[in-house]
C-alpha cells in the first residue's frame, strides 16, 4: 500500500477535539508549587533595589529568589552560533542583577501554594530602578552593534557602476512574533530520592534544552526526562530555552516539589521572542534589458536587548537567501545587529525570508515599472532555470552551504501567472468598485505577486526507532516535537508505507528524550524531511528483519517473501503468512528463531545525516481592495503555489501553507509590537496586537506541486511549514503599492491604516478618483490569451 | 485565609459542589478544581475565546466569567460533546476533523463550543447558516495555525448535514463561498 501520499485524518485530532490533549498546563503533580516571574517595568536603568521582604511574607508563598540566589555566573547560550562570531557578552542572564534592559525583563521569581496568591505577592517585590534612557530605534545612535557581518560574491562595485539602471527602496519591517495560541508553560517534577526531575511543557528542541538545563544544575543529562506534550503552536518562538526553563527546574529541584509555571497573554507579549524588525536599504544594478547584473541591501536588523538561542540566525539567513531564485552575479548583503531596549529576538516562522523576500520582490515591482517592463516579465528574464539547477552560491547559511538544489523556477512562475488569471485575480483587481467608500473616496483595487526561496530539511541529523511490539503494534519514537503541524500523523504515513503496514497500527511518540535520546527537533522545516527520512531508514530496516525472522518461521527462502499489511507470506501462498505480531514475538528473548548473540526484538534505529539543506520554492499572488480614506487595507483574494517535492500529505501540506498566509497577513497588516519612546512596549493584550481573525483572512486558493523532488532525502520531500508566510509581506505591499498606483515602495510593514493613509495622501489620492491599478489594467487586456502572463506592469 | 464560598454546578450532566474564592474565574475552576482541562487560556482577557464554554445554553468566556456566577448553572464543555469518553464524535468534532479544522488543537475547543451554540440556536430558530455568517461567528474567536477556512467550512458543513436531517431548509447560502472554494462536501 501506498500510504504516502493519502490524505488521510489526522493521528492527533481524536484527541484534541475530546478535550484531551496534554499540553502542559494539563498536567500537575501532587504538592505542586505554582511560580510568577516578576518583570522589569523599566526599559533600562540600573537595578538599585529589589525586596521581596513583603512579598515573601504573604500568605501562601514558599519563596522568592532574585539574582543573588542563583548559582552565579549563569548565561543563555546561543544554539545557533554562527561561525567568527562571539556575542558572548550579549547574552541573557537568567535573573537581572544590576541592569535591567527591556521591559519584562525577569527579576525575581515568586513561588507558592496558589497561582492567585502568587500574583499578590508579585506585586509585593518592591523594585528600585535608576532609569536612564532608552534606545529603541536600531537606526539611531547609541544601540550597542552585537555583529556586522554580511554575504558577498561577485564584484557589485562593477556592476552598479556599469549598470543602465539603478533602482533603489527602502523598507523597514515592523516588529511582530509567532503568538502560538498556547502561551508557555512548564511543570518540573523533581524526584529527590533517585536525584532526577522529569519536565513537561518543553518542545522544539528536548534533547538540546534537556542537556543544556542538565550543564547548568550540575546534573547527569540522563536523569532528566523531558516528555512530550502538545504544544499549543510554536512558529519558532516555543521551546527555545528561555529563562524560566532554567527557573522552574531549578526551584523544583531546590525546593524538592513540583513547582508549574504558566505564563499569561501580557507575559508572553513581553518574554517571548521576538522577530522580524529590520530596515532595508535595497538595490539592484540592471542592464539595458532589464537583466540583473548587481544586488546590494544594507540592514539593521533590531534584535532587542540580548542575542537569545537562535544568535544572529535571522539576518544571517536573510542575507543568505535574499538572492532568491534569482541569477544574481554580484552580490552583496550587509547587516548590522544592534542591540536595543526591547524585548530580545529570534526566530518566527520563515526568519529572514518574510523579510528578506519583501525587500527584494517589491524592489522589483518598484524597478519594473521604472524600468517599463512588465513586473512579470522582469521576475521571467532573470530566475534561474532548470538547466542551471543545482545552483551553488557562494554563500553559507547556518553553516551549510547554500546550494539551490532543484526545481524549474519558470515553469512554477507561469503555472502561478496562469491559475491567477483562471481565477479572475486580473479582473478582480481591476473592477471599479461600485459604491462611495469613506469620505465619497472610491475603493483602489491592486494586484501584487512575489516570487520565493524557501529552506528546509537542516540536519545535521535526525534519529528515529521502530519498534514492533506483541500485540502487532508499530512504535515510531521519532526526536520531532509535536506542535500542530500534524507530525504524528505524517510520521505513521511514512512508517506505514515502508513498513507495508496499515497507519492507524503506528504510534508514533514524539518530543520525549527518554524515548528518543537523539532528537534533533521540530524547526527550520526539518521534521518531515529529515526526521522522515530517519523514519523511512528504521522501518525499511525492521521491515528487512521481519523478512529474515519469517523467512525462518516459515522455512522459507527471503527472496520468496512479500511484505504487505502487516504480514510477511510466501508470495502466492496464502497459508504460509505470518502477521507483523507473530513475528515480533518470534523475536523475544529465548525465542527459537533468534541465532546466538543476534539481539532479541524486532526494532532498529536508523539516522538519517545530511550536509546540506533541500530548497523548496513558491509564488504569492493578492487582490487588494484599499480606502484611500481611512487606510483600511482588505485581502480580496490570495493564491499560494507552492513546490514540496513531494507531499506525504497533501491536507496536512495545505493546512500549512493556509495557516501560514494567515500570519504573514497579520505581519503585512496589522501586527506590530510598537514601543513609545521611554522603551515601553505598547502592544500588551490582544487588543493592540492584533492578529487576524476569519474577517480578516480570505479564503487561500492553493497549487502545490509535487514536480521536483528533493534530490538529497531518500522520500524526496520537502519542507511545507514556511512557505505560506515567506512571501505574504511582499505580496500584499506589491498589490497595495499597485492599488495606490506608487512610483515608489510603501516603505514600511505593517500597512497599518495610519501608514496607508499617509501614502494614499502623499500619492494625491485623497478625495481623487479611484485609481485603477496597472494589474486591473493589463487584466482587461486578457490574461487567458498570454502567450503566457504578462499581468502586471505597464501593459 | 481564603474566602469562599459553597457553589454547585453541572458540567456535562455531572453535579459538583465545591467551594471556591469569589475571584477564581470559571475557567480556572472548570480546569484546576474540576479537571476540566479541555478548557484552555489563551489570552484571559476575554480576546481569544479559547475558553469558550457553553453557560445555560449560551457561549461565554470562561475567563471573562467568575466561578461563583456559575452557581446552579448547568455548564458544557469540549468533553461533554462526544458521546462518553471513549465514544463517537460528534458531528461536529468529526467535521472538524474531516474539513482539517485543526491544527495544534489548542484553540479548538473554544471553537467547537461557540459553533455548538450557536447551532444550537440557529436550529431552534429554524435557520441554517451561509458562509457569510459562519465567517463572522468563526472571527470571534482566535486560531492561529489554520487561517479559519476549515473552520468556517467545518460548521457549515455540520449544519448544512444537521438542517437535511431534521428536513428543515438547507439553502441557508453558498456552501463553499467564493469562487475558488469547492463545496465542503467534496472535500
Amino acid at each position: 500500500m501506498n500510504a504516502i501520499g493519502a490524505r488521510l485524518p489526522r493521528k492527533e485530532d481524536p484527541r484534541l477535539l475530546r478535550g484531551r490533549g496534554r499540553f502542559g498546563d494539563d498536567i500537575s503533580a501532587p504538592g505542586q508549587l505554582w511560580a510568577r516571574v516578576v518583570r522589569s517595568p523599566a526599559a533600562h536603568g540600573r537595578l538599585r533595589s529589589l525586596d521581596v521582604d513583603l512579598s515573601a511574607k504573604a500568605p501562601g508563598i514558599t519563596a522568592v529568589v532574585t539574582a543573588a540566589d542563583l548559582p552565579p555566573g549563569l548565561v543563555i547560550p546561543v544554539r545557533l552560533a554562527a561561525a567568527d562570531l562571539d556575542l558572548s557578552a550579549y547574552l541573557q542572564p537568567i535573573l537581572a542583577a544590576d541592569t535591567v534592559r527591556y521591559v519584562g525583563e525577569p527579576l525575581a521569581v515568586v513561588v507558592g501554594d496558589d497561582p492567585y496568591a502568587c500574583e499578590d505577592a508579585a506585586e509585593l517585590v518592591e523594585i528600585d530602578i535608576a532609569e536612564v534612557s532608552a534606545v529603541t530605534d536600531a537606526r539611531a545612535a547609541g544601540g550597542t552593534v552585537a555583529a556586522e557581518f554580511g554575504a558577498a560574491y561577485g564584484d557589485t562595485e562593477a556592476a552598479f557602476g556599469a549598470a543602465r539602471h539603478v533602482v533603489g527602496i527602502e523598507l523597514a519591517i515592523g516588529r511582530h512574533t509567532g503568538v502560538p495560541l498556547e502561551p508557555r508553560c512548564l511543570l518540573a517534577v523533581p524526584d529527590p530520592g533517585a536525584g532526577s526531575l522529569e519536565i513537561f511543557g518543553m518542545t522544539k528542541v528536548p534533547v538540546w534544552n534537556r542537556d543544556l538545563l542538565a550543564s547548568m544544575l550540575g546534573l547527569d543529562e540522563t536523569l532528566i526526562r523531558v516528555h512530550g506534550v502538545d504544544a499549543g503552536g510554536g512558529f519558532g518562538v516555543r521551546g527555545e530555552f528561555y529563562p524560566e526553563d532554567f527557573l522552574i527546574p531549578w526551584l523544583a529541584v531546590r525546593l524538592g516539589r513540583p513547582v508549574k509555571w504558566a505564563e499569561d497573554r501580557a507575559e508572553h507579549l513581553v518574554a517571548v521572542n521576538h522577530s522580524r524588525q529590520q530596515y532595508h536599504r535595497i538595490s539592484a544594478a540592471f542592464d539595458a534589458d532589464g537583466t540583473i547584473t548587481g544586488l546590494e541591501d544594507d540592514i539593521v536588523h533590531d534584535n532587542g536587548a540580548y542575542c537569545r538561542t537562535h544568535g544572529v540566525a535571522v539576518p544571517d539567513l536573510t542575507v543568505a537567501m535574499l538572492p532568491g531564485p534569482y541569477r544574481i552575479p554580484a552580490y552583496r548583503g550587509r547587516v548590522r545587529v544592534v542591540l536595543t531596549n526591547k524585548t530580545p529576538c529570534g526566530t518566527y516562522r520563515a526568519p529572514g525570508r518574510f523579510e528578506g523576500t519583501a525587500a527584494r520582490e517589491h524592489l522589483l515591482d518598484v524597478a519594473a515599472d521604472q524600468l517599463g517592463i512588465d513586473r512579470i516579465a522582469l521576475r521571467e528574464r532573470n530566475l534561474l532555470t532548470r538547466d542551471e539547477m543545482p545552483h551553488r552560491r557562494p554563500i553559507t547559511t547556518l553553516r551549510t552551504d547554500v546550494i539551490l538544489d532543484t526545481g524549474d523556477y519558470p515553469a512554477l512562475l507561469t503555472a502561478t501567472a496562469r491559475e491567477a488569471g483562471r481565477l479572475g485575480y486580473p479582473t478582480l483587481a481591476g473592477a471599479r468598485t461600485a459604491g462611495p467608500a469613506t469620505g465619497r473616496r472610491p475603493l483602489l483595487r491592486g494586484f501584487g505577486l512575489a516570487m520565493f526561496v524557501e529552506k528546509s530539511g537542516l540536519g545535521p541529523q535526525e534519529t528515529a526507532d521502530v519498534l514492533v511490539s506483541k500485540s502487532g503494534a508499530v512504535h515510531v519514537l521519532a526526536g520531532g516535537t509535536s506542535l500542530g503541524q500534524g507530525i504524528q500523523t505524517a510520521l505513521a504515513q511514512i512508517a506505514a508505507d515502508a513498513l507495508g503496514a496499515d497507519p492507524r497500527v503506528i504510534h508514533v511518540t514524539t518530543g520525549d528524550t527518554a524515548a528518543q535520546p537523539f532528537g534533533g527537533g521540530s524547526w527550520a522545516s526539518r521534521s518531515t524531511v529529515v526526521g522522515g527520512s530517519a523514519v523511512h531508514l528504521a522501518a525499511t530496516a525492521v521491515r528487512e528483519r521481519a523478512v529474515v525472522l519469517a523467512a525462518r518461521m516459515l522455512e522459507a527462502a527471503e527472496e520468496d517473501l512479500e511484505v504487505r499489511d502487516g504480514w510477511v507470506g510466501v508470495r502466492g501462498d496464502p497459508c504460509a503468512r505470518v502477521t507483523l505480531a507473530e513475528i515480533a514475538r518470534a523475536a523475544e528473548p529465548a525465542s527459537r528463531y533468534l541465532r546466538p548473540g543476534e539481539p532479541a526484538g524486532l526494532s532498529a534505529r536508523r539516522r538519517f545525516e545530511v550536509s546540506h539543506m533541500t530548497y523548496p520554492y513558491g509564488a504569492h499572488a493578492a487582490v487588494v481592495e484599499v480606502d484611500p480614506g481611512t487606510g483600511q487595507v482588505r485581502v480580496l483574494r490570495y493564491l499560494v503555489a507552492y513546490e514540496v517535492g513531494r507531499a506525504v500529505n497533501p491536507m496536512l501540506v495545505e493546512g500549512q501553507l493556509r495557516g501560514g498566509v494567515a500570519q504573514g497577513i497579520g505581519g503585512a497588516l496589522f501586527e506590530e509590537f510598537s514601543y513609545d519612546d521611554s522603551g515601553q512596549p505598547q502592544a500588551v493584550t490582544f487588543i493592540e496586537y492584533r492578529i487576524p481573525t476569519a474577517a480578516e483572512v480570505p479564503p487561500v486558493d492553493l497549487l502545490v506541486s509535487q514536480d521536483a523532488p528533493a534530490p538529497g532525502n531518500p522520500l524526496g520531500v520537502m519542507g511545507a511549514g514556511e512557505g505560506g508566510i515567506n512571501a505574504v509581506g511582499a505580496a500584499v505591499a506589491n498589490a497595495v503599492r499597485d492599488a495606490l498606483g506608487l512610483a515608489g515602495g510603501v516603505g514600511q510593514l505593517p500597512l497599518t491604516p495610519a501608514r496607508v493613509r499617509r501614502l494614499a495622501e502623499q500619492a494625491g489620492l485623497a478625495g481623487q478618483a479611484g485609481h485603477v491599478g496597472q494589474a486591473g489594467l493589463a487584466g482587461h487586456v486578457g490574461l487567458a490569451g498570454l502567450a503566457g502572463h504578462a499581468m502586471g506592469g505597464a501593459a | 485565609m481564603k474566602h469562599t464560598h459553597a457553589i454547585s454546578l453541572t458540567v456535562n450532566g455531572r453535579r459538583h459542589e465545591l467551594a471556591v474564592e469569589a475571584r477564581r474565574t470559571l475557567a480556572d475552576m472548570l480546569r484546576y478544581d474540576l479537571g476540566y482541562t479541555g478548557t484552555h487560556l489563551g489570552c484571559e482577557h476575554g480576546i481569544c475565546g479559547a475558553c469558550t464554554v457553553i453557560l445555560d445554553g449560551s457561549p461565554v468566556r470562561a475567563c471573562l466569567v467568575f466561578g461563583v456566577q456559575a452557581d446552579g448553572a448547568s455548564v458544557r464543555t469540549v468533553e461533554g460533546l462526544a458521546e462518553g469518553p471513549d465514544g463517537e464524535l460528534s458531528d461536529l468534532q468529526q467535521a472538524f476533523s474531516d474539513h482539517h479544522a485543526l491544527q495544534c488543537g489548542f484553540c479548538t475547543p473554544g471553537f467547537l463550543m461557540l459553533a455548538e451554540a450557536y447551532l444550537a440556536e440557529e436550529a431552534e430558530r429554524g435557520r441554517t447558516l451561509s458562509e457569510e455568517r459562519a465567517r463572522e461567528l468563526v472571527a470571534s474567536n482566535l486560531c492561529r495555525c489554520t487561517g479559519y477556512q476549515g473552520i468556517i467550512e467545518a460548521i457549515v458543513a455540520t449544519a448544512t448535514a444537521r438542517a437535511r436531517r431534521s428536513g428543515g431548509p438547507v439553502d441557508g447560502g453558498p456552501v463553499g463561498g467564493g469562487a475558488s472554494s469547492e463545496p465542503a462536501d467534496d472535500r
